[in-house]
């Protein structure tokens, strides 16, 4: 009898210590982004696409995340915007607990994300300045606000003469940063970029990189998932590099890690 | 919500419309075929009901007594009858009366022959009746009275009055309920269609963060719409037509003119234009709501 109840102390003990832990956590995250902690996802298919991740990302991080295909980078993106749930482990991004949030606050929360993507995604039948707007509007940004904070952010991209041009009618490079434009037109504290230069050449994908630093110095996180190896290597960013649903390495002005 | 946010969201309401003209127009082409079928049927039953309703006021039994019954027992059975459900109005028609009427339907001025009334002791009551189906227990009843002497009755026009009443309702009620189903089933793959072509605008929207209300209320408003208009076409024909169609059935068929007797336009839609509209909208609604639930799950 005795030792049953010492046992049951200490699992208790135990289980203060580890709350205790988390407190301290939930305190020192409000400087962090982006809190994972041991977080798994696995598909209904096949081996865990992302396998016990833990990462931070500070308030004012330019972050790469890089690794070939299958190595779990665009699942790492859509548990960050809440469109999958972890299988295990716990998720906070801009001080939501996206385990726990509710269906009706994610939209609140994905208001705080400006997304990129590598196919651009614009809406092929509005014009430049329609898309950038789709982004006011759904968030209900008054009408006023909206016609003054359009054309500044499509100034700020290298646009402010192409308002009224149709997606088609422009090439890879300005269609970014249409995207970009979008991205940023609701000043968003995180930048998710998915593959952002995947599709454009050196040169516009230099140009769409600096932008990103640019906007990275007036303080918004970074989070850029690519795998162009030259660009990775020459910003001499902070690099996390996953493999298989795995981090494998994690460094501050990291390089692309070659697979060989 | 805010009103540009209620304008840009009509807007894209409409821009629906147009984007899937094909299968807007089918909706719309199925609503309004629904509702004609419905405005169509319901002028027509309303008419009808309304000519048996007439004619059922017109059914009556007559009651003609024993010549040695006097007169205070043929009131004390009048009151008694007066108190019967079926009984809506029960008329005296005293022998004198009854030789008139006589004379003014059958003789005219030949009747002048006639120095005594050749109809004493023909008293009688007219019975109307408030429900035709009652008709054969009430005269059952009457013919129990030992004081009646013959009981007169229209005995094939109240049954078929009856049957016919009630066979229109139920045929009226399956074709407009089979009407409706086709109708949600359209709306409901128009809008399928118009949610496929912007899969990828409304997976952007979520993304930048759009709530569910945002993403639905397009695809809403263009049921609406669509269901609006699929009202508001046949109810459009069948106020133009309505008044030909009674000219042209009247001058066609001129001896029947006493029997039928048509009801105005203005009475038919004060039913038809709020239910017409209100299903309409109510298919639209919930062909885009529903669908949309099922196929963004946002």
């Amino acid at each position: 009898m005795k030792v049953i109840v010492a046992e049951e102390f200490f699992v208790t003990e135990e289980k203060k210590e580890v709350k205790k832990k988390r407190k301290k956590k939930k305190v020192s995250s409000e400087s962090d982004i982006i809190v994972l902690d041991h977080v798994s996802k696995s598909y209904e298919s096949g081996s865990p696409a992302l396998d016990d991740i833990s990462l931070r990302i500070k308030k004012g991080e330019f972050v790469f995340i890089v690794g070939d295909s299958g190595s779990g980078k665009s699942t790492m993106i859509k548990l960050l915007l809440r469109e999958l749930k972890a299988t295990e482990g716990n998720i906070r991004v801009l001080g939501y607990d996206l385990n726990r949030i509710r269906h009706r606050k994610i939209p609140q929360f994905r208001r705080n994300i400006g997304i990129v993507f590598q196919d651009f995604r614009l809406l092929k039948d509005r014009n430049v300045y329609e898309n950038v707007a789709f982004a006011q509007r759904i968030v209900q940004t008054p009408t006023k606000l909206m016609k003054k904070n359009v054309p500044a952010v499509l100034a700020s991209v290298g646009l402010a003469g192409k308002y009224k041009a149709k997606p088609k009618q422009l090439s890879g490079g300005e269609q970014q940063r249409v995207a970009l434009a979008r991205a940023l037109v609701n000043e968003p504290t995180l930048l998710l970029c998915d593959e952002p230069t995947g599709n454009l050449d050196p040169k516009n994908s230099w140009e769409i990189m600096n932008m990103l630093d640019e906007i990275n110095k007036s303080g918004t996180t970074i989070l850029v998932v690519t795998h162009n190896k030259e660009i990775v290597n020459e910003m001499k960013k902070r690099v996390i590099t996953l493999k298989k649903g795995v981090i494998i390495s994690d460094e501050e002005e990291g390089a692309y890690i070659d697979e060989d | 919500m805010r009103i540009s946010t209620l304008f840009y969201t009509i807007r894209q309401g409409f821009r629906n419309i147009f984007r899937n003209k094909m299968y807007s127009l089918a909706s719309v082409a199925t609503i309004t075929a629904c509702l004609f079928l419905f405005g169509v049927i319901y002028a027509i039953v309303m008419n009808l009901q309304n000519m048996v309703h007439t004619a059922e006021e017109g059914v009556s039994v007559t009651v003609f007594f024993q010549e040695d019954t006097s007169e205070e027992r043929i009131k004390e059975i009048g009151d008694l009858l007066v108190k019967r459900v079926e009984v809506s109005k029960v008329v005296y028609v005293s022998a004198d009366e009854a030789w008139e009427s006589f004379k003014e339907d059958y003789l005219g001025e030949y009747a002048d022959g006639f120095t005594e009334n050749p109809l004493e002791g023909s008293q009688n009551y007219e019975i109307y009746l408030s429900d035709v189906s009652m008709q054969n227990s009430l005269v059952t009843y009457l013919q129990s009275i030992p004081e009646v002497r013959k009981v007169n009755q229209s005995q094939v026009t109240a049954d078929t009055l009856t049957g016919l009443n009630s066979l229109i309702g139920y045929i009226s009620v399956g074709i407009v309920v089979i009407l409706l189903g086709v109708s949600i089933f359209l709306i409901s793959n128009t809008v399928t269609i118009g949610i496929n072509v912007r899969r990828e605008e409304i997976t952007i929207m979520k993304y930048i963060g759009a709530t569910d209300f945002f993403v639905r209320s397009p695809f809403v408003i263009e049921g609406i719409i669509i269901g609006l208009v699929g009202a508001a076409i046949p109810l459009g024909i069948i106020y133009f037509v309505y008044n030909n169609v009674v000219d042209y059935v009247l001058n066609r068929f001129s001896i029947l003119t006493s029997l039928l007797d048509f009801l105005p336009v203005s009475v038919i839609f004060d039913t038809l234009l709020p239910v017409s509209l209100g299903i309409g909208v109510g298919i639209g609604f919930i062909g885009s709501f529903v669908t949309v639930r099922k196929h963004l799950r946002v």
